[in-house]
């Protein structure tokens, strides 16, 4: 195809651990099973979210746009 | 480069939400934040938080706020827009604020076309005082005042308040959303956006009906919470626009 | 160069010419002419009138624009203003300048539209729920109603507090010569006001604090200005006290009937003496307890069942015997019943003493 430049985009979730109250939403939304919950306990006492398979994720946002907790975010690093 | 897809909305303060594990209220602050953010008025809106969950909306929010008396936000917010009427003014209110005890004042709000916006959590309880029936509570379903179960025969039949609103005149727009799943959030944020704009342009009264989890008080998990969302109060309280006056 | 006007809508004018643009009231006997008066007027003044749904919406309009930061008013009756009264304690929580007009009329209840003062408890306690008080104004005449309305916008604004102007039946309908005042300005700029946060951080009304002891801290603070407003502005009015004997004690219309019991009294030989507050809250003690430094007796005149008599024996400490005597229901007193009492009072046993019923 003329003119198109492939990107590589790098995907990386970002997780403020100690907003997260372990409520599981994200969990239940990803779109590729990639979250799960976690052992270790945060400061507010929850047991926050953990990642799995970092490299499979896509950047869908659902775990962001369904955390009610502003806790996990998507971000998207382009590159040529 | 890094492009963050999503960040934390400036007219948030940061603050950690009190609300509980998968409550919806901080999915819906962040969706009111994100469209105030979008439209640059942070510094010209004027909020008005009520009694419920979300009295204490003002630590979370980052603009100007007046925290209200139990259902008289949208005369507090009538008050504010007539002084300012360049402002965007919008209030944030539970089912028992709204429906029950100010049912009164966001029906005459609603009628005189009053430029505000009212973003309104229906999550067919009484979340703050540990789950009490509301106007919204479903039939047959269980509440600390209806331990067996919302009889419509002694306690009446569940209000559905955009349905009722869109009898009035006064309204320009009037919408009803679901936070059920991220789609679902997608298209609220839409609404209150255009909710906003309504207001904006100056054509009457606007309303998002937020459908919303309260996993505590229906003592499910939050996940499975959202799934008796989905279940049982879409059918009742449908989603859609009830009311996209000319010009919205 | 005077006006001949009816109390309500003199008080509605005062209003405006005190920068007042924004009210919001209910139909309710016998005020209503203030919400018809300004619904006429605010338009001409870009200002802005709103009939709201109920009091309760009406105080909490109220509510809304003093947040905003601007000049507003709200006027009721009875029944009306005890519906506002949680509105009026989360204004006095919030420290919202505001006034709000009870032109009051015989009770309990729905009870009658004709004048009384039974609602003196109501003003002057707070009236609605927590530790609060509110300067109450007593108009004693047309010209009053005028001359405390623009004084209550200026101690709202000065305190950041509602403010009362507690008025019956008779002054609200009543017609007479006034003076009014010229146009000022719509009062001082707020910076604590909510109003977009250009430019600053950002600013909120509220009276919630969850912490006890923030709202302890707060209440501390209310408490503070009550002490200082108490300490500044109380208001008082004396006749013929100097030598005065006897010493009737009336606010509002009662006190204009007992000035003309007072004169009948000295023509029938009793040094009597009138003293009237003209702030209800704070109470005038001072001024009354100068006022009664020569009497034997004092005679509290209301159109109530005793309500101001209780700060009257406060205010004194008991050092004398207070008496009572007071009409309600709707009732005005008339003066020849109120001379009597004083007569009675006075030594003398005259009966009725020459002062025809108005």
């Amino acid at each position: 195809m003329k003119g198109v430049i492939p990107l590589a985009v790098k995907v990386s979730l970002i997780l403020e651990k100690n907003r997260c109250k372990g409520c599981g939403l994200c969990v239940a939304f990803c779109s590729r099973r990639l979250l799960r919950a976690g052992e270790e306990l945060n400061t507010l006492g929850y047991h926050p979210v953990e990642m799995i398979e970092l490299e499979r994720c896509n950047g869908c946002g659902n775990c962001s746009v369904i955390c009610p907790d502003l806790a996990i975010f998507v971000q998207k690093e382009e590159s040529l | 480069m890094g492009i963050a897809v999503s960040s934390r909305p400036e007219t948030l303060t940061g603050a950690g939400f009190h609300y509980c594990p998968g409550c919806s209220h901080g999915l819906v602050h962040r969706l009111v934040a994100e469209v105030i953010d979008e439209l640059g008025l942070r510094e010209s809106t004027v909020g008005v938080a009520s009694v419920g969950c979300s009295v204490t909306a003002y630590n979370y929010f980052n603009l100007d706020m007046q925290q209200a008396a139990h259902g008289r936000a949208p005369a507090v917010a009538t008050g504010i827009k007539r002084v300012l009427p360049d402002r965007l003014v919008f209030t944030y209110q539970g089912d028992g604020d709204l429906a029950s005890i100010g049912l009164a004042e966001t029906i005459h709000a609603a009628s005189r076309g009053e430029k505000i916006t009212v973003i309104f959590i229906n999550n067919a309880n009484y979340g703050m005082t540990g789950g009490q029936l509301a106007p919204t509570t479903l039939p047959g379903q269980t509440t600390s005042t209806s331990p067996a179960g919302r009889d419509v025969g002694s306690m009446g039949h569940p209000i559905r308040m955009v349905e009722l609103l869109a009898a009035l005149d006064g309204p320009a727009y009037l919408a009803r959303v679901s936070t059920h799943n991220p789609a679902q959030v997608v298209k609220a944020r839409r609404a209150v956006k255009r909710a906003f704009e309504a207001q904006l342009k100056g054509l009457g009264f606007s309303l998002v009906e937020v459908l919303s989890a309260c996993p505590t008080n229906w003592g499910l998990k939050p996940a499975e919470a959202m799934k008796w969302l989905e279940k049982n109060m879409l059918p009742y309280y449908p989603a859609g626009e009830f009311r996209v006056a000319e010009g919205v | 160069m005077k006006e001949l006007m009816k109390g309500n809508e003199a008080l509605a004018e005062a209003a405006v010419r005190a920068g007042c643009r924004f009210f919001f009231g209910y139909p309710i006997t016998p005020q209503t002419e203030i919400s018809e008066y300004l619904a006429r007027r605010m338009p001409g003044v870009g200002g802005v009138f709103l009939q709201a749904e109920s009091e309760v919406a009406a105080i909490n309009m109220v509510y809304g624009a003093a947040g905003a930061g601007a000049r507003v008013m709200t006027s009721s009756s009875g029944p009306g203003i005890s519906l506002k009264q949680e509105g009026v304690s989360y204004l006095a929580g919030a420290e919202l300048p505001c006034v709000i007009v009870n032109i009051m009329r015989g009770g309990p209840g729905l009870g009658g539209i004709q004048p009384s003062q039974s609602d003196y408890f109501q003003a002057t306690r707070g009236g609605g729920h927590g530790d609060y008080r509110l300067p109450v104004l007593a108009p004693g005449n047309v010209q009053e109603m005028v001359d405390l309305t623009g004084l209550a916008f200026d101690l709202a604004d000065e305190y950041r507090s509602p403010v009362y102007i507690l008025g019956d039946g008779a002054v609200g309908q009543m017609m007479e010569a006034v003076e009014l005042p010229p146009d000022c300005s719509a009062g001082p700029a707020k910076s604590w006001a909510a109003n977009g946060c250009r430019g600053r951080g950002k600013n909120v009304i509220t009276s919630f604090f969850m912490e006890a002891a923030d709202l302890e801290r707060h209440n501390l603070k209310l408490q503070e200005k009550y002490r200082l407003i108490s300490s500044r502005e109380t208001r008082g009015e004396g006749y013929l006290t100097e030598d005065a004997e006897v010493l009737v004690v009336a606010f509002g219309t009662t006190a204009r009937i007992a000035k003309a019991a007072v004169k009948a009294a000295r023509a029938g030989g009793v040094a009597a003496g009138l003293f009237r507050p003209v702030t209800l809250w704070p109470f005038p003690a001072e001024q009354l307890q100068q006022a009664a430094s020569r009497a034997g007796a004092v005679l509290t005149v209301e159109m109530n069942y005793g309500q101001m008599v209780e700060d009257v024996r406060l205010a004194l400490q008991c050092r004398l015997p207070v008496h009572f005597y007071g009409r309600g229901g709707g009732m005005v007193p008339y003066a020849g019943d109120i001379c009597n009492q004083i007569m009675g009072l006075g030594g003398d046993d005259h009966g009725y003493c020459g002062v025809k019923p108005a």
